[in-house]
């Protein structure tokens, strides 16, 4: 489903990232591990088609398309989907309305009609209850005034409606306790399909217990230094990063 | 042309029209006219040297020749673009500064509620209007003194104790012929007496696509327990220019709710202000502008705190776009006397191109040590993480921006209770921001 090869990129002349590659089938959840600083933001952002990072060489296929060429909304009409690290509060837009117009520019785009007010409400009403989010939250603004867990449980909840292809979760369990955790982790667990797949970057193990992965990549100083299986985000939590990093930076 | 010879120009049309006059010019009002008129010599009209009018160049304004009147044929079918759909209101119709009975239509009121029109109230009871005229606006600039001196028509709205008045009160104000200048200066007198309500808008439109010059003033009084709220809507051309004044004072626990937004217009200036007369009265000035091109807005705004326990809100947002300018100065005085005063004042402005320009200054001088003021001030671009959110969720770059400034702009209107009102407001703004 998604190719990334090769992938370079900087911020205001400073390479970020130095070469990735990665491949993520449909129906796989890959966990991209790594310390602070590393780049994952980066990678998420540049999957979205964020303004700011600068492409310096590679390319990104989604389905065999280039998305590096599509702007951040043709992307997420063709699948894409970034749950933010840091999720926008947006004053006087509700929520509804933003997702009511969101989710009909994507059914637009497939050429699908749009919903109208009232099958709308019937959808969002079966979403909200998946990810248990308040009727109150909903008719508030976009994110303003949300705790920081209300926030991400608003990002799921996004997710939920706009079903993309590829969800890619940026640090979704940052500022968590462990309830919401299980929350959240819930609501992405019942997104999980075969048709679909699901990058989940988190720089802790902890949420890996709830959402467990098929592959886990450490990437540090820009560079996927390590694959493998859901142990090794075990294996990172006992011994942290520093022997993974290592042996591959003494071999450049 | 300076501003010496248009100045001259308007007082030998002062003395033109007294020439004309019969025994009027006798009257106790023409006296304060013909006060006015001498001050406005004296005062001149201002210029960029004036620290109140740093910021703003009349020169253009006074480039013109207007004239105070023209044959314009137009009729109710012609004027309901300006009416605002589905809402109760007596509607008061001036075209070209002059009151059209035919357009007017003043729904049944209470007993004792007087909505008039000034030129024929000074024939019938000049007593009354001596009573309340020029009681709150001070002759302390040229277009105030230019204004009195010509005061003739406008709307008188007295409003007796205890009563209040059934819908709003919209004051319709046409200008323009075509291949004409017009001037009219609309002189409005509000009185709200104790434990009364009135409701009222003062909208400006165009006729034509020429230049003209609308130079109101509004003397607003505030009853003891009374709820007062005005809307002024300017929708002008965007050539016209208008220079508005509205000043009210407030008494005892009363409201004073007044909201400006600005559409139109080509120089517009607003003089905004409020006097705090007695003890916990509350007044709020909300002010919402949308400019581009070449618009230029001045909003002054002067709030008054002379008694204590009173509050103010106050809160502008602006959004400019092309090379427009905005210019907005909030004064706000606390009196020595006016403890627990408690003071807002929030002043936003988002510029949507390089070459807009917006200069604020927020004046807050405190006499009193136990009050509670606070001002802010944010200018600036949209927010690009919030265009981004919106767009990686598949809304497109237009649509997004859109959204994001018309929920800015929106927001001036979250406190109008009457849902019409609200509606159409949102929807004008909706308009001006396609
Ligand atoms: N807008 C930016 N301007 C300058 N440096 C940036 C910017 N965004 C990220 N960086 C730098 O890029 C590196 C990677 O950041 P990020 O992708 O956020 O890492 P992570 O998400 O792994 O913590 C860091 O050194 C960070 O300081
Ligand atoms: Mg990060």
């Amino acid at each position: 489903m998604l190719t990334v090869k090769n992938l370079f990129a900087r911020v205001e002349e400073k390479e970020i990232l130095k070469g990735i590659n990665l491949q993520v089938n449909a129906g796989e959840v890959h966990a991209i591990m790594g310390p602070n600083g590393s780049g994952k933001s980066t990678l998420a952002n540049v999957l979205a088609g964020k303004d700011g990072y600068e492409i310096t060489g590679g390319e990104v296929l989604l389905d065999g398309k280039d998305i590096l060429e599509m702007s951040p909304e043709e992307r997420a009409r063709e699948g894409v989907f970034l749950a933010f690290q840091y999720p926008v509060e947006i004053p006087g837009v509700s929520n509804a309305t933003f997702l009511k117009t969101a989710l009909n520019e994507i059914r637009k785009h497939h050429g699908l009609e749009e919903l109208d007010a009232m099958h709308f409400l019937k959808y969002m009403k079966e979403k909200m209850k998946l990810v248990g989010i308040d009727q109150k939250l909903i008719n508030r603004s976009v994110n303003q005034g949300f705790s920081g867990g209300e926030k991400k449980r608003n990002e799921i909840f996004q997710l939920q409606m706009l079903q993309p292809k590829l969800a890619v979760l940026d640090e979704t369990d940052s500022g968590l306790d462990i309830d919401a955790l299980k929350i959240v982790s819930n609501g992405v667990n019942l997104f999980r399909n075969k048709e679909n797949a699901v990058i989940v970057v988190t720089h802790y193990q902890r949420l890996l217990n709830y959402i467990v992965p098929d592959f886990v990549h450490v990437l540090v100083n820009g560079r996927i230094v390590k694959s493998g299986g859901k142990e090794l985000a075990l294996e990172l939590e006992e011994k942290g990063y520093d022997w993974v990093t290592e042996p591959v930076e003494a071999s450049v | 042309m300076d501003n010496s010879q248009s100045k001259n120009k308007f007082i030998s049309a002062f003395n033109n029209v007294e020439e004309r006059m019969n025994g009027e010019s006798k009257s106790p009002f023409h006296q304060l006219r013909k006060a006015a008129i001498k001050k406005f010599d004296e005062l001149d009209f201002p210029t960029v040297k004036n620290e109140d009018w740093k910021y703003t160049n009349i020169a253009p304004i006074l480039k013109h020749d207007f004239i105070t009147s023209a044959d314009v044929k137009t009729n109710k079918k012609a004027i309901e673009q300006f009416l605002i759909p589905g809402l109760k209101a007596s509607l008061i119709v001036f075209v070209n500064g002059s009151y059209s009975k035919e357009l007017s239509h003043i729904t049944k009121q209470a007993a004792g509620i007087r909505i008039e029109n000034l030129d024929a109230l000074l024939k019938n009871e000049p007593e009354l209007v001596m009573q309340y005229f020029g009681r709150f606006a001070g002759i302390d600039n040229g277009f105030t003194a230019l204004n009195t001196a010509f005061a003739k028509e406008g709307t008188v709205i007295i409003v007796p104790d205890n009563t209040e008045v059934d819908g709003h009160i919209h004051i319709l104000n046409l200008s323009g012929a075509s291949g004409k200048n017009l001037i009219s200066q609309p002189r409005n007198i509000i009185v709200a007496g104790k434990n009364s309500r009135v409701k009222i808008i003062e909208s400006y439109h165009s006729l034509s696509e020429e230049e003209n010059f609308t130079n109101t003033v509004n003397e607003v009084s505030v009853g003891d327990n009374s709820y007062v709220e005005i809307y002024r809507l300017q929708r002008e051309n965007m050539k016209s220019f208008h220079v508005n004044r509205t000043q009210a004072r407030l008494g005892k626990n009363s409201i004073f709710t007044h909201y400006s937004v600005t559409l139109g217009g080509s120089i517009v200036r607003n003089d905004t202000n409020i006097l705090l007369d007695d003890e916990h009265s509350t007044g709020n000035l909300y002010g919402l502008y949308l400019t581009e091109g070449s618009q230029h807005v001045d909003n002054h705004t002067l709030i008054d705190h002379a008694k204590p326990n009173c509050q103010s809100n106050e809160m502008y947002k602006g959004v400019l776009n092309d090379s427009s300018r905005g210019v907005f100065n909030g004064k706000v005085f606390v009196r020595e006397d006016a403890q627990k005063t408690n003071a807002y004042q929030s002043n936003k402005a988002i510029l949507l191109s390089d070459t807009a320009v917006i200069d604020t200054k927020p004046q807050l001088e405190i006499y009193a040590d136990d009050v509670k003021c606070s001002h802010g001030a944010a200018i600036g671009q949209l927010d690009d993480e919030a265009v981004f959110y919106l767009r990686s969720r598949g809304i497109g770059e237009e649509m997004a921006k859109t959204v994001l400034i018309r929920a800015f702009a929106n927001d001036i209107f979250e406190t109008i209770e009457n849902e019409v009102l609200h509606d159409h407001l949102n929807h004008l703004v909706h308009e001006k921001l396609k």
